[in-house]
């Protein structure tokens, strides 16, 4: 009884201490490192995208490519070779000038084999160095050993350090020196209390301009509390002591919605899948009936049409996802093969197939050709309201053909232990965060050597015709420049994957955020992060009153 | 027997009978899903409305009592057994006896048992039926909670032991065994109620807690807990007050099965 009070009197105090320009919202950890090479958590990424200045930024909402700190960029030798024209007067945060030699100290830190960085690894298609050269301060060379799929594209991820910050008694030209190493990003890291808050301060040499000459950002600072509780996020979203949620979960989307209708923002669907597979893998503790039942493709494809997604979306996503058809959402604009349905959720269909395989109805039960009754599990994690419903409501969508479905939640631990390690599961349901629009971001799930090949991984030759056919469009793809001839690629690895159906594809949820009505300038999109993608064009102002 | 007495027996008897012949009572199938009416309010067809997969409510009560009602205090009962026996022992006997209880039990309640029954959880086939699942988990939740009524236990027979009335008996020539039958375990009496019906609900809890980790009772069988763990949304019981039922019937239930056996000794009022 004596814990809400002492709650309410912290958070009043936060509250109190935001300054008027300030954006508040929330991180659901600490971050696990400011270092921008190294980041691999959600948290830490988030840290990067507003303090890091990268040479070509994604922009999340056009979703094309824009020169940064670079003015322009061409690639040539077939993915070997990218040139940079770097942005004249740009300083770092502490006043330190940038030039080619930060470029060509990223590129040397980033691919040291001893830093291991995450970043690095979607540069390094092969051994070897990696040369950079610098034609004067203002033009750069980098040449990779071997192509690299979608290079320019790479660069959205690294974030330009300073070389001169690592030079021995290098002197800060600063007063008041950061949190952090020199940046070229929006804001610099200001104070930092882990598991209580991370101030970020508006970087005072940021190099960009609005169109009427007015110095970004906006902003005077960020203040990223760290919550892992997201009813007490939603809470303080009310209270007016929050600006933003990110991401939000549908039933909290509905129940914001209703008391501030202006504050709650549908994007639309995002990259992130809901995704049903089964195992395939032959060391897998199997019975040899069931490998049979997996390995069957009409047997997959008989489950995928008997779910109703339609239901799915309309009930446990309360309307905010989109029934999936592939390996690519609908907002991923480019490269989605327009001509993948997702399946009709008819019983009819889904029987015919299952007949096709041999299979019969014997009452209540459904029988394989040897008259064994199918019957099998599916383990997904445990906490998730969504995914316990989704089970419930594929439970009923089986049943109606005759097939008994044991649902089975468990922690996360044990389920990739399952899953990837002794391979002791027979089916998953499963969500995979998708960040990247380029395809080639993909390879380490549709390459049939890949850890990530769920189904059956780490092949090591492919053990179905369509794999390998699968293999070779996907290499083809990432081999080539031409991003037309690419796509023709991957819309055939789309549509052998529909017709395989080794993943099925549910949904693709929505990307739901809630914004304050005094924040300015919101353009949210469904590529993360969905609503301050733009940090350095937002503006806060104003009051957040509740209209409840 | 009390007037309020025979009322817990009417009430009880009515969970009991409800339970059991829930299929007499309701029109739909625990797991039926009628998606078409999802989160409906109370109506003719569906006494307690729909839940958000468009479950009836009410069957899903009368069924979730039915495991709930035998499984939660047959896992009470087993866990208080195992506690008075163990407990009550330590604080008999003395000496090494009390030493080595009062160690194991220190070193039971340090245990990180959640982990423990993670363990079991991976231990367990993927393919085991719902009404098996849910028998192991109370059946495990009964097994793992003895350690803190068992010290209680111990306290409340060593004080027993070191009484007058106890001393001045000993002092009289009484056996040991007479000692322990007519004098010691009666006046623990009170004790191993408080300890049954307060594990009664905490089981029922713990059994909802446990959903979280994949040990619960699994879908579609309900069970209080899970029944409890959708009060979670507290917005829309405050918009649907009838999906408190569940809260309801367990409070009721509890103070029912306390009014019933715990007469002068209750160990708490209702």
């Amino acid at each position: 009884m004596l814990i809400r009070p002492a709650i309410v009197l912290v958070l009043a105090g936060a509250s109190l201490a935001a300054s008027a320009n300030e954006l508040r919202f929330c991180l659901r950890t600490d971050p696990k490192t400011f270092n921008p090479l190294l980041v691999e958590d959600e948290s830490s990424s988030i840290v990067r995208f507003l303090t890091g200045g990268v040479l070509i930024r994604l922009n999340r909402y056009t979703q094309e490519l824009e020169g940064e700190l670079a003015t322009t960029w061409k690639v040539s030798e077939n993915g070997r070779r990218i040139d940079f024209e770097l942005r004249h007067g740009v300083r770092f945060s502490d006043g330190t000038p940038f030039t080619c030699q930060d470029v060509a100290y990223t590129m040397r830190q980033l691919m040291d084999p001893a830093l291991h960085s995450p970043v690095g690894d979607s540069f390094r298609s092969a051994p070897g160095e990696v040369e950079t050269k610098c034609a004067g301060p203002f033009a750069a060379t980098l040449r990779f050993p071997a192509p690299v799929a979608a290079l320019a594209s790479q660069f959205d991820q690294v974030a330009i350090l300073s070389a001169g910050s690592a030079r021995p008694g290098a002197s800060s030209q600063k007063k008041s020196p950061a949190l952090g190493p020199p940046v070229l990003g929006p804001f610099e890291l200001g104070e930092y209390k882990p598991g209580a808050y991370l101030l970020l301060r508006r970087n005072p040499n940021y190099w960009k301009h609005d169109a009427s000459g007015h110095a970004l950002p906006y902003l005077d600072s960020i203040r990223l509390e760290i919550q892992q509780n997201r009813e007490l996020e939603l809470l303080r979203f009310r209270r007016g002591e929050l600006d933003i949620i990110n991401k939000l979960a549908p039933d909290m989307y509905d129940r914001l919605s209703a008391e501030m209708p202006h504050a709650v923002l549908d994007a639309g669907p995002s990259l992130d899948w809901e995704t049903v597979f089964f195992n395939q893998v032959d060391s897998a503790p199997l019975p040899d009936y069931k490998r049979r039942w997996f390995r069957s493709p009409d047997f997959r494809r008989a489950i995928s049409e008997a779910i109703r997604r339609d239901d799915i979306v309309r009930i446990v996503y309360h309307g905010h996802a989109r029934p999936a058809a592939g390996p690519v959402s609908v907002a991923n604009r480019f490269w989605l093969n327009p001509a993948l349905k997702p399946g009709s959720g008819s019983e009819a269909a889904a029987m015919a197939l299952l007949q096709h395989a041999g299979f019969r109805r014997s009452g209540a039960a459904l029988l394989d050709n040897s008259g064994n009754k199918v019957e099998f599990s599916m383990i997904s994690n445990a906490g998730s309201n969504l995914h316990e419903r989704t089970l419930a409501m594929i439970q009923q969508d089986l049943a109606r053909l005759g097939i008994q479905l044991n649902v089975v939640v468990l922690d996360f631990p044990s389920l990739i232990e399952r899953i990837s390690r002794t391979f002791n599961y027979e089916s998953v349901l499963m969500a995979w965060a998708n960040i990247d629009l380029d395809p080639s971001a993909q390879m380490n799930v549709w390459m049939s050597s890949a850890a990530n090949h769920q189904w059956n991984p780490n092949q090591r030759t492919p053990q179905t015709a369509w794999e390998a056919e699968v293999d070779k469009l996907m290499q083809a793809q990432n081999a080539s420049q031409d991003r037309n001839q690419r796509k023709v690629y991957f819309d055939q690895v789309q549509q052998i994957i529909a017709d395989q159906a080794p993943m099925l594809f549910l949904v693709n949820p929505n990307a739901l955020s809630a914004v304050a009505p005094n924040v300015k300038n919101v353009t949210p999109a469904v590529l993360s992060p969905q609503i301050f993608w733009n940090a350095d064009r937002l503006q806060t102002g104003g009051t957040l009153v509740s209209e409840k | 027997m009390t007037g309020r007495q025979k009322l817990a027996v009417m009430v009880l008897g009515a969970a009991v009978a409800a339970s059991l012949g829930a299929g007499l009572l309701v029109q739909h199938s625990y797991a039926e899903q009628s998606r078409e009416i999802i989160s409906a309010p109370p109506s003719a067809q569906f006494w307690l409305g729909t839940d958000e997969l468009g479950r009836d409510r009410f069957a899903r009560l009368l069924y979730g009592t039915r495991v709930s009602l035998l499984l939660a205090p047959a896992a009470a009962l087993l866990s208080t057994l195992l506690a008075a026996l163990l407990g009550g022992a330590a604080g008999y006997l003395g000496g090494r006896w009390e030493r080595a209880v009062t160690a194991g039990i220190d070193l039971f309640l340090s245990l990180p048992w959640l982990f423990l029954l993670l363990a079991v959880r991976a231990l367990l086939p993927l393919n085991t039926s719902p009404v098996t699942s849910v028998v192991i988990t109370f059946l495990l939740l009964g097994f793992l909670g003895w350690a803190a009524p068992a010290r209680i236990i111990r306290a409340g027979t060593r004080t027993l032991v070191n009484s007058d009335y106890l001393v001045q008996a000993a002092a009289g020539g009484i056996s040991r065994r007479r000692l322990f039958w007519r004098h010691l375990l009666p006046n623990l009496r009170p004790i191993l109620l408080a300890q049954f019906w307060i594990s009664v609900p905490l089981f029922i809890l713990s059994e909802a807690n446990l959903g979280l980790l994949g040990l619960g009772v699994s879908e579609p069988l309900p069970s209080w807990g899970a029944l409890l763990r959708e009060l979670e949304n507290y917005s829309a019981v405050i918009a649907n007050p009838w999906m408190l039922a569940p809260a309801i019937l367990l409070v009721l239930v509890v103070c029912c099965l306390q009014l019933l056996l715990g007469t002068e000794e209750s160990a708490f009022p209702c």
